[in-house]
This record gives structure tokens, C-alpha cells and sequence, in this order.
């Protein structure tokens, strides 16, 4: 991205001092506002004195207006100038204040004992909490189940390349296809999770169960023995997302120009060769975006495996998500399973940042 | 040599029959998965309009395998005879589905409106908060995506439980605007740097502001992309259950709650699971139809250079 502006703006603008003075002003004013009405909920809170307060939205409402003087106040100060700074930073402060404060918050809430039902509330426990992560075999066995589920997405990716190639041929009614390929997408994991993995696998009377029993598979059961149950999980999940890569993927094939493929076919590479040595190469990096997304949302799979399996059997489809939910679900245990999510953000952003030098590497064009 | 030209050679009807097989792989690949995709939906559909001896059987084809009846959706209260009458179930349900709409449709307004500013204001002029740069707060949007639900849900719990926003739809509303946002900044940039920036140097020069052109000028010819952005928003906040189900107990639940809450009860009763299942993902069904065209914008945006 070019820095620098790309719109020229010109202005001549006349700020007096007073009004520079009045911006300077509302900001302060308002940030001791803030800072004043959170110092007398703490103080509430600690049990020093009784302001009266219910909750700490007045806290809330201070910072909300301290965000409204902030924007405005850089109207008031950098005149036009300003008001560029406006497009972004009403983004930047909600984004700011919705991740940032509740991480730094998440951080304190991770080294802490905090059970909801307890009346004791939060007590700092220090690295007990690591400790205790460390020595979960639950926690480490869904960390390796990501580890799986992450993998299949090579699946995913050839079978929606495939998809995609299918759908760029010379065919009839593509736009037909083209719907009924992305209708998977658009269903919630909810109703996917019983519609098929409820309804259609039910043991005794469910179409996919009587295709087995048809095929030949005598005593279907699905959510049995660990793997096929991963495997279900992943197949349900490769249902829905299968599209996401495959319009992607189709994308990349239309733009790829058609005097290229035609080239190859007049030097005589059949279509093996040239998938192979020109269309797979040119679709590179859209391979790669479609599936550092994908990666992205696969590791935040948990709906189906919440609706589903629970993480049964014995942990075989737990993903983190689903375990720190049902950690909290069932124990209340909010300290230790912010650990457990910390650390897995940790882990995420380790292997993103891994991940995306690679990807930087490969998909620059080789020349 | 006549009568060659009327016949074709060897290669030519090999070549032919070759392209017959391919084709035919073609379509039969192409009807297999579009069953694949379209089985589920029409699984549903049916069962919706079963009957416990239907359901055991495992009918396939209404009218043929069994009688469909009304069943499932009368205890949703929506089939033809209820629909008049009042339903407390049905009463539930659309304040559920209220819920929903409610929530998806705000939040992705307010994400499409903070992220086109947003990615207007990064691709036209450059800024500087402390030490980032326009690149660095680009990233700064966009990496929110590898923010899994997870890390956020449990301190948001806590201090929704502090700020009285458990179990309202504005807490929901902020959480899944803040999760849609990374996206929509991606479609959003990709959209606007296709817009040659001539266009509001033209409009300043006339006199406008910087936000007079941005309004008049440019938000005209990005509205596609916003459509975009919006659509693929309003998938993604249907859809959501994860925070759905932690921050909502009584109020504020969304349909997949509703759904989710339904399945774990003894002794299913699957017309009218189906039924609500259906309810459930009718709407997009519907979006994917009809906006196919826009869903497939957003999802491409920024992938072709």
C-alpha cells in the first residue's frame, strides 16, 4: 500500500485559538468525566464509599462520550484535515475499545481462580492455572484434534478446485450449479448439525444410514468409535465451507486469460499438462488466500461439534472452542478457561505469523 | 475423396466419443454434487410434512412414499389451520426470529457503515496514529479475523454481567459488528481502490467537501460492494451461535439458540425439528437465491488481482 495521500486536498483552513482551545477542552473535560465517575464505581465496588451505582454502565456512557468529544474535537482542532481522521476513527476506537480493553481484561481473568458459582468471586492464583493446563490431557487432545481438522482442509481445497474446475467447463445451466453449490454455505451450523448429523445419520431410519446398510455396512454408527466421528465432524464441516474456497477458486480460473490455455493447446500439452504446468501455477495465490481463510474460520470450528457430539466420544471431536464451552458450561470455571483460550491465541497467532511468511514466499511470482 | 469428407477419419470420431465421455463426467459430476449440496434441503423439506410412521420408515418421496401432513408446522403453530388461531410456540418463535433480524440486520449495517469509512479513509489518504501507518493499521483491522470468538467470549461475559448487557440484543449487536468488521474492511478496500480517485478531485474542485464527495460521489458507485459486504454480513450474524449461546439466556436469544436448545430434548420430535430447522434457514435460502450474485462478489473481493 502507497503512503502518501492519494487525494490531494487543499485547504486553507482559519482556525482561531479559541476554537482549538474549546476541542483541547471537551476532550479533557470529558476524559476526567470518565475518569471520575470510574475511580468513584471502583471506589464503590472496593466498599469504600456508596455513590448508588447499579451497574457500571454510567462508566460506559462517560467512555462513549469521551469517544464522541475525541471524534469531534479533531474537527474542531485540525479542521479539514481532521475530518479525514474521521473515517477511520470511529473503526479504530470501536475496535480498539471491544478487543483491547477485553483482552487486557481476559489476561487478568486467566491468572486468576474465578468460579461463577462460588460466592469467593475472582482470587489471583497465579500460574495454577498453567499448571493445570499443562497437565490436561482433555485440553492437549483437542489442540491435536485442530491439528486434524486443520489438515483436512487439503480435502477441502481439491475437492473445491475440483468443483470450481467443473463449474468453469463449457456447460449448461452453470448458473443452476453455481446456486445450488453455494446453498450449503448460507445454512447455520445449527440446523446443518441436526438436519444432517441428527437427522440424516439417525441409526435406524436415517437416508444415510440406509445408503450404508445398502452398501453393505451392517451395523452403522457414527458417533462410535472416535475416528469415523471425526470424520463426520469434518465432512459436515467441509460441507458447508466447500463453497467459500470453490467461488474463490472459480474466480481465480476466469481470470485466468483464455489465450494462455489456448497457447498451450496449439503447442500440443493435453489438458493434464496444462492444469498442471499452467493453470495450477497461475491459481497459486488465490489458492493460497482460500485456504489461509479457510484455515482462519476452521479454527474456530465449534457449533457443529457443540450440537452434535458434545466432544464425545471420550474427546475424539472436541475442538478447543467447544471445550472451553463446555468447561465454562459445566464447571463455571471462568479463569481457567480464559487460559485455555489465551493460550490458544498464543498459539494462533504463532502459527498465522509462520504461516503467512510461507505463503509471502510462495506466492511471489517466480520468474 | 468426396467420401471422406463425408465420413469423418478414425481420429476425429475417437476424438469425438472422448469429448461425449468427458462431457457426460462432466454433468454427472455436476448433478452428483448438486445433490450432495441440495439433499439435506429437501430432506428437511420433507420430514417437515412427516408423521411419526413416516419418520420410522425413512419415506422418501411425498404423496408416493407417504401422505404429508401438517403435523410439524401446526406445532410450530405456522400451518394453515393454526396460523389465525394464537400459538404460544409461534409466539416464541417470532420473537426469536425478531431476535435474529434484529441483531444480524444492525450489527451489519453498523459494520458495512464504520468499515467502508474505514477502508475509504485508508485507501484515499495516509495517516499516522503513533507508529502506524496506514499499512499497519490495515493490519491492525484485518487481523481481528484470527481473533477466535473464544479469547473474547469469557471476558465479555464478565463484563457484560458488569455493564447489565447479558441477555440484550445492543450486546449481542456490538459483538457480532466487531466480528463482521475485518471482513467488510476487506471487501470495502478492494472496492474503493477500484475507484479512480480522479472522481472526487473532479467533485472538489466543484466545491464539495471531502465528505460532501464521499456521499454524493462515491458512495453511489460503491454501493455494490456495500451490498456485498452487507449480504455476507447478514450469512455470517444469522448464523452465529457461539456467542449467541453464552451471552443469552431468556430475552435476546437468536434462532440458533432456539434451534440448538431444541435438539438435546428427549424423544425428538422431528416434523417438527424440521419445521423449525427450515423456519431457521429459510431466510438465506432465500438470500442465496436471490443475491447469489452479490454473496459471490463479497466472497471474491481482494481474492483477484
Amino acid at each position: 500500500m502507497s503512503q502518501g495521500d492519494l487525494l490531494h486536498v487543499v485547504t486553507e483552513d482559519d482556525i482561531s485559538d479559541s476554537r482549538r482551545m474549546f476541542g483541547h477542552g471537551i476532550v479533557w473535560a470529558s476524559a476526567l468525566l470518565l475518569a471520575g465517575i470510574a475511580i468513584a464505581q471502583y471506589a464503590q465496588v472496593s466498599g469504600y464509599a456508596d455513590f448508588g451505582f447499579q451497574t457500571w454502565r454510567p462508566t460506559l456512557y462517560a467512555y462513549i462520550l469521551w469517544s464522541v468529544c475525541l471524534c469531534w474535537s479533531k474537527v474542531l482542532i485540525y479542521g479539514e484535515h481532521g475530518k479525514r481522521v474521521l473515517f477511520v476513527l470511529p473503526a479504530a476506537l470501536f475496535v480498539v475499545s471491544l478487543t483491547v480493553f477485553p483482552l487486557l481484561f481476559g489476561l487478568i481473568i486467566a491468572f486468576s481462580n474465578w468460579n461463577l458459582a462460588s460466592p469467593l468471586g475472582r482470587q489471583f492464583n497465579g500460574l495454577d492455572n498453567v499448571r493445570q493446563m499443562w497437565a490436561d490431557p482433555f485440553y492437549w487432545n483437542a489442540l491435536l484434534n485442530m491439528v486434524w481438522y486443520t489438515l483436512a482442509i487439503f480435502v477441502e481445497y481439491a475437492i473445491a478446485f475440483g468443483l470450481a474446475l467443473l463449474l468453469n467447463a463449457d456447460i449448461k445451466a452453470r448458473k443452476f450449479f453455481r446456486v445450488a453449490f453455494l446453498l450449503p454455505l448460507m445454512l447455520s451450523p445449527v440446523a446443518v448439525s441436526w438436519m444432517i448429523g441428527k437427522s440424516m445419520l439417525e441409526i435406524r431410519f436415517g437416508p444415510i444410514a440406509r445408503l450404508a446398510r445398502w452398501l453393505g455396512w451392517e451395523t452403522p454408527s457414527f458417533f462410535g468409535s472416535p475416528e469415523i466421528a471425526r470424520l463426520i465432524i469434518m465432512m459436515l464441516d467441509a460441507w458447508t465451507f466447500i463453497p467459500f474456497m470453490m467461488i474463490m477458486i472459480l474466480a481465480g480460473l476466469q481470470a485466468i486469460p483464455k489465450d494462455l490455455t489456448e497457447a498451450a493447446r496449439v503447442d500440443g500439452a493435453g489438458p493434464w499438462k496444462t492444469f498442471w504446468e499452467i493453470v495450477f501455477p497461475l491459481m497459486l495465490p488465490v489458492s493460497i488466500t482460500a485456504v489461509m481463510i479457510r484455515i482462519i474460520f476452521k479454527l474456530k470450528l465449534a457449533d457443529i461439534v457443540i450440537n452434535l457430539t458434545a466432544g464425545g466420544p471420550g474427546g475424539a471431536t472436541d475442538t478447543v472452542t467447544s471445550f472451553i464451552f463446555r468447561e465454562y458450561r459445566d464447571r463455571s470455571n471462568v479463569g481457567y478457561g480464559t487460559m485455555l483460550a489465551m493460550f490458544y491465541l498464543v498459539l494462533i497467532v504463532i502459527f498465522m505469523t509462520i504461516l503467512m511468511k510461507l505463503a509471502d514466499r510462495f506466492s511471489r511470482p517466480r520468474t | 475423396m468426396t467420401i471422406q469428407a463425408v465420413h469423418d477419419n478414425e481420429a476425429d470420431s475417437a476424438g469425438r466419443a472422448w469429448r461425449f465421455g468427458t462431457k457426460t463426467t462432466i454433468y454427472l459430476l455436476l448433478i452428483l454434487w448438486a445433490i450432495i449440496c441440495l439433499f439435506p434441503i429437501y430432506w428437511t423439506i420433507t420430514t417437515s410434512f412427516k408423521m411419526a410412521p413416516a419418520v420410522m420408515k425413512g419415506a422418501l418421496i411425498p404423496w408416493i412414499d407417504y401422505d404429508p401432513a401438517w403435523l410439524g408446522w401446526r406445532s410450530l403453530g405456522l400451518s394453515p389451520e393454526t396460523i389465525t388461531a394464537s400459538s404460544t410456540v409461534r409466539d416464541e418463535f417470532m420473537k426469536r426470529f425478531m431476535n435474529s433480524v434484529i441483531v444480524s440486520v444492525v450489527s451489519s449495517a453498523l459494520a458495512v457503515m464504520l468499515g467502508s469509512l474505514a477502508a475509504y479513509g485508508l485507501s484515499r489518504f495516509s495517516y499516522r496514529f503513533g507508529f502506524m501507518k496506514n499499512s499497519d493499521i490495515l493490519f491492525f483491522f484485518l487481523s481481528q479475523l484470527i481473533l477466535p470468538p473464544v479469547v473474547l467470549a469469557l471476558p465479555f461475559l464478565l463484563l457484560y454481567r458488569e455493564l447489565a448487557l447479558l441477555d440484550t440484543r445492543i450486546g449481542l449487536i456490538l459483538l457480532y459488528t466487531l466480528s463482521v468488521l475485518p471482513i467488510v474492511i476487506w471487501i470495502m478496500r478492494d472496492q474503493f481502490s477500484s475507484i479512480p480517485s480522479d472522481l472526487e478531485e473532479a467533485a472538489l474542485m466543484d466545491g464539495l467537501s471531502i465528505w460532501g464527495a464521499f456521499f454524493r460521489v462515491i458512495l453511489p458507485i460503491a454501493l455494490p460492494g456495500m451490498v456485498a459486504a452487507f449480504i455476507l454480513s447478514l450469512v455470517l450474524t444469522w448464523n452465529e451461535y457461539f456467542f449467541a449461546s453464552l451471552l443469552t439466556s431468556t430475552n435476546a436469544n437468536t434462532l440458533p439458540v432456539m434451534v440448538a436448545s431444541q435438539t438435546g430434548s428427549q424423544g425428538i420430535a422431528w416434523w417438527s425439528m424440521a419445521a423449525l430447522s427450515l423456519a431457521a434457514i429459510l431466510p438465506l435460502i432465500v438470500i442465496g437465491i436471490g443475491l447469489e450474485r452479490y454473496l459471490i462478489k463479497g466472497m471474491t473481493a481482494g481474492a483477484v488481482k
